[in-house]
Order: C-alpha cells, then structure tokens, then sequence
C-alpha cells in the first residue's frame, strides 16, 4: 500500500510540473463551463454540451495520460528504477491508475455540477463515467504498456483515442456511424448520459460495455503478462 | 530485515539472448569491504553480469550469492543492501533533486533527513530544489548515486559510474567510491577506463566476448606482462623512440649514450590497456 501512495504522490507532483498532461485533465471540464454558459441557442437540448464533452472527456482524458505517462516511465527508464526498488509492476499500475481515475473523477464532479444533475441522476451519471474511466484507463495501460516509448504510445493512443471520443459525436450526424459506433463502450455511455432522466439503461448497453470491458481487461492481462516477463529477456 | 554481508561469489554464471552466448562460466570471488571492477569493451558482457547479481535478469546457469545468499532467493527487502546505478536508469527530469530522492525514501520507508545527507554525501545541497532536467551530465550522475547511496546499502552495484564525463567530474566521483570503501563498503563497478580500474579497483577482472580473460590484482596482472616493458628514448633531436628492455637493444643504448644522442630515457611498464590488447588483440574502448 505504501509503494502505491508514493506512486501516487508522484504523479501528484509530476503533473503539476507536466503541462502535456495537465491539460488534459482540464480541457473539457473548463470547455464545458466556457461553452454552458457562453453558447445558448433556441431548442438546443438541455446540457447539450456537458452530455457532448463528458463523453469525449473519458474517451480522451484516461487513455492518453494512462498511455502517456507509463510510455514516458518505460523511455525514461525510470520504471527501472522503481521495479528495481521493490516497487511491484501491479503496484505501480494501481497508482497511476488510482491518480488518473481521481483526476478524471474530479473532471466528472465538474461535468455533473455544470449539468445540475442530483439524485438518483447524479448516481447514474457518476456511476458511467466511472465505467467509462476505467475502460478508458485499462487502454490507455495497454498501449503504454506495449509501447517503448512516448512517440510510438501516441502514435497509437490518438487514433484510439478519437474513435472512442469522436465516434460519439459524429454519429449524432450519420445513422451508419452511429451503426458502427454502437460497438464501442463510449456510444453506449453516451446513449445512457442522454437518455438520464428518461429511460433507463437498456440491455444493449450493458452487454456492449461488459464486452468491451472483458476484452479490456483480457487485453491488458495479456499486454502485463508480455511485458513484465520479457523484462527477463531485457 | 537481514542484512547481507558484501561478499560477492558466482560460479560458472552463463547467459545468451537470441542464441548469442553473452557470458560464459563467469566465476568471481569479492570479499566483503573489496572495490571490485570489471573491464572490458562496449557489448563485452558487463552489465548483464551486474543485472544477473542484482536481480533483473536470471542467468541461464549456473550460481551467484551474495553475503552467502543464492541471489534467486534474494528477497526484494533484502535487495534494499543494494545500491544500484545502471548507465541507464533515469531521473524524473521534471522534479528536482529532493522530490527525486523523495519517491525512493518513500519507497524504503526513510526519513527527510536521509534525503539531505544522501544529497549532501554528492555535493548536491546546493541543487535540491533544482530540476533533475537541466542539471549536467555530471550531476545528474551524482544525483543516481544518491540515490544509490540513500539506503545506507552494503554493497554498491555501480555501472560505468564515470562514463561521459569529464576529468574533474570523474575524479569527483572516484572520491565517493572510495569514501564508500572507508566505510566498508563493497563496490562491484563496470568500466572501460583503465586508469579508473587501476586507481580504484582491489581486484579486476577483464571480460572480453563473455569470458574473464585475467582476474587478479591489477599491478599483479600489469606484472605478469613484464616481458613487454619497453625502454622509452628521448632524443636530442626531439624524437622519441621506445625499444623492448631486452639484451638485444642493449647495444642501441650503449650507442646513443656514448654519441650523447640520448637526452633522457625511462622504462614503461605494461599497463591494463596493454595487457588487454596482448590477450586479447582488441582495444578497451572498441
């Protein structure tokens, strides 16, 4: 647990010095402020912009810094270093994850306050976001896992990262988008943040998330197991 | 936690990647208290040797202990008697040299204070609150060996502590080793700088293509070549020339003594460099 709490107050330090990364914890959630109270427009929907912007944020936000940050520890060769010291390769994912998932937490709070959500409305809203957090969070770890440095983690985590982000949106534009869209776990939160308030969530959604949950997970599994054993083949 | 005494032993330690066969049955003996150096050309197979002792890499056979202990049952605890600096490992560019050495007390449960006397043991005071980013390559170097030196470790696995830097950082660096070994300290370092091994090291060993090639002291190893002392002539008309200290260049000198064309002359002893190009016909810094 200790190993974890000093990843963890790394990463605290380290990204108020990182600006990359810093911004995007930020980007959406002040967007959403900007855009909220600055844009009004006659029958555009309610909150249209936090429904819009909550979605691209967890798309966006846990992927790229997951990626970005343990990429960057991997080129370093400071993840070395704390493996070296005893710190365990689980240790050190749970606290970058624990960090990113309490920033882009922090980035829901905004979202849910901006959106005036309360109740069980709130309970829904952070729940998915939540879900879609760690979806997000669990790609952006196998993309940096299997990356050997930050230009090969990015090279790879913006394509990804505009699917799950952007797809989303497009498809409010174009039904065989949305088609498409409808296989990825960032359509189906975006489906249940829209429908807050109106329905409920429908099984669709829950079997496209679990999917994509159980083939995050295994892909991260498979990426751990990969990396952390090839560190005996240097 | 046990603590490790710093002897340092292996036996026929083998280790390939890919097929390619980069140690082959390494045995060394280090006593305890022993600054220990291991010679040998780029590619030579001297990090992989001090990644098998500490623990990154397995070797494919044969066995290492350190303080006794066979190094596979070297818990990672126990590992906290190590202090280790690979040519490789980095520093958090962006955090400066306290908030470095923070993550690492943190890790070993240490306190502030040995944060600042690890910084203070490499001269570093001055530059805590600078970022390890913009600190030279000589610093930066002396920032890895506190963090190194932080846990108070018995035995020092230190990897071409001294590479790229210049004279005055390197000697500034040698002072610190040898300021370890006062203290009791074991030091297992990798080098290709000859004079680094010869000032610093007990005992070396030169490793050339995955196997030792001479082990022992190094005036003992420089002795045993004795045979290729040479005999260095200054002229008087400026040049110098260098002949084997043999009786067949006896007459050479007897004449230029007596045509007084010889100004001064010493004899040169074989150095490591040599004695490594003679066994092995490859120089140290290929």
């Amino acid at each position: 647990m200790r190993n974890i709490c000093v990843i963890f107050r790394k990463q605290v330090i380290d990204t108020l010095k990182n600006k990359t990364i810093l911004i995007q914890f930020l980007m959406f959630p002040v967007l959403v402020i900007i855009m909220e109270n600055a844009v009004k427009i006659e029958n555009m929907p309610e909150h249209f912009f936090v429904k819009l912007f909550a979605v691209m944020f967890i798309g966006m936000a846990p992927l790229t810094c997951m990626s970005a940050i343990i990429s960057e520890e991997k080129e370093k060769k400071t993840l070395r270093v704390l493996l070296m010291s005893n710190v365990k390769s689980a240790e050190y994912l749970i606290g970058v994850g624990s960090y990113v998932f309490i920033m882009c937490a922090a980035g829901t709070v905004i979202f849910a306050i901006v959106g005036s959500y309360s109740g069980v409305e709130l309970a829904q809203f952070i729940m998915v976001m939540s879900v879609g957090i760690v979806l997000s969070e669990l790609t952006g770890a196998v993309i940096g896992i299997l990356s050997k440095n930050q230009m090969t983690a990015a090279g790879v985590a913006v394509p990804v990262m505009m699917i799950f982000s952007f797809l989303p949106m497009l498809s409010m534009f174009n039904e065989t988008i949305k088609n498409v869209a409808r296989i990825t776990y960032s359509q189906q939160i975006s489906d249940i943040i829209n429908n807050i308030g109106v329905s409920g969530i429908t099984a669709e959604n829950i079997i496209v998330i679990t999917v994509n949950f159980a083939a995050a997970v295994a892909l991260f599994t498979a990426a751990y197991i990969k990396q952390f054993s090839a560190i005996n083949r240097v | 936690m046990r603590k490790l005494n710093g002897s340092i032993k292996t036996s026929k330690i083998s280790k390939s990647f890919s097929g390619k066969t980069v140690l082959k049955s390494i045995d060394l003996d280090i006593k305890n208290g022993e600054i220990f150096g291991l010679l040998g050309p780029s590619g030579a197979g001297k990090t992989t040797l001090i990644r098998i002792l500490t623990g990154q890499l397995s070797p494919d056979s044969g066995n290492a202990f350190i303080g006794g202990t066979d190094i596979r049952k070297i818990t990672g605890r126990e590992r906290r008697c190590f202090g280790i600096t690979m040519d490789d490992f980095g520093v958090y560019e962006r955090l400066n040299c306290y908030d470095n050495l923070k993550i690492f007390a943190g890790i070993y449960g240490l306190s502030k204070a040995n944060i600042k006397n690890a910084l203070k043991k490499v001269g570093l005071s001055n530059a805590e609150k600078t970022a390890a980013g913009k600190l030279s390559k000589g610093m930066t170097g002396r920032l890895k060996l506190a963090r190194a030196f932080m846990t108070d470790p018995d035995i020092l696995f230190l990897d071409e502590p001294t590479s790229g830097l210049d004279p005055a950082a390197a000697a500034e660096i040698h002072k610190m080793i040898l300021e370890e070994k006062r203290h009791g300290k074991t030091v297992f370092l990798t080098t290709h700088i000859m004079t680094e091994a010869e000032k610093l090291c007990d005992n070396i060993a030169l490793l050339n293509d995955g196997k030792i090639v001479e082990y022992g002291k190094p005036k003992e190893i420089c002795r045993k070549f004795n045979d290729k002392k040479t005999l260095k002539i200054h002229l008087t008309d400026g040049r110098d020339i260098e002949i084997p200290l043999d009786k067949n260049s006896a007459e050479t000198v007897a004449e230029l003594i007596s045509t007084g064309k010889a100004e001064t002359m010493h004899t040169t002893e074989p150095d490591l460099e040599t004695v490594f190009m003679e066994i092995t016909g490859k120089e140290l810094f290929a």
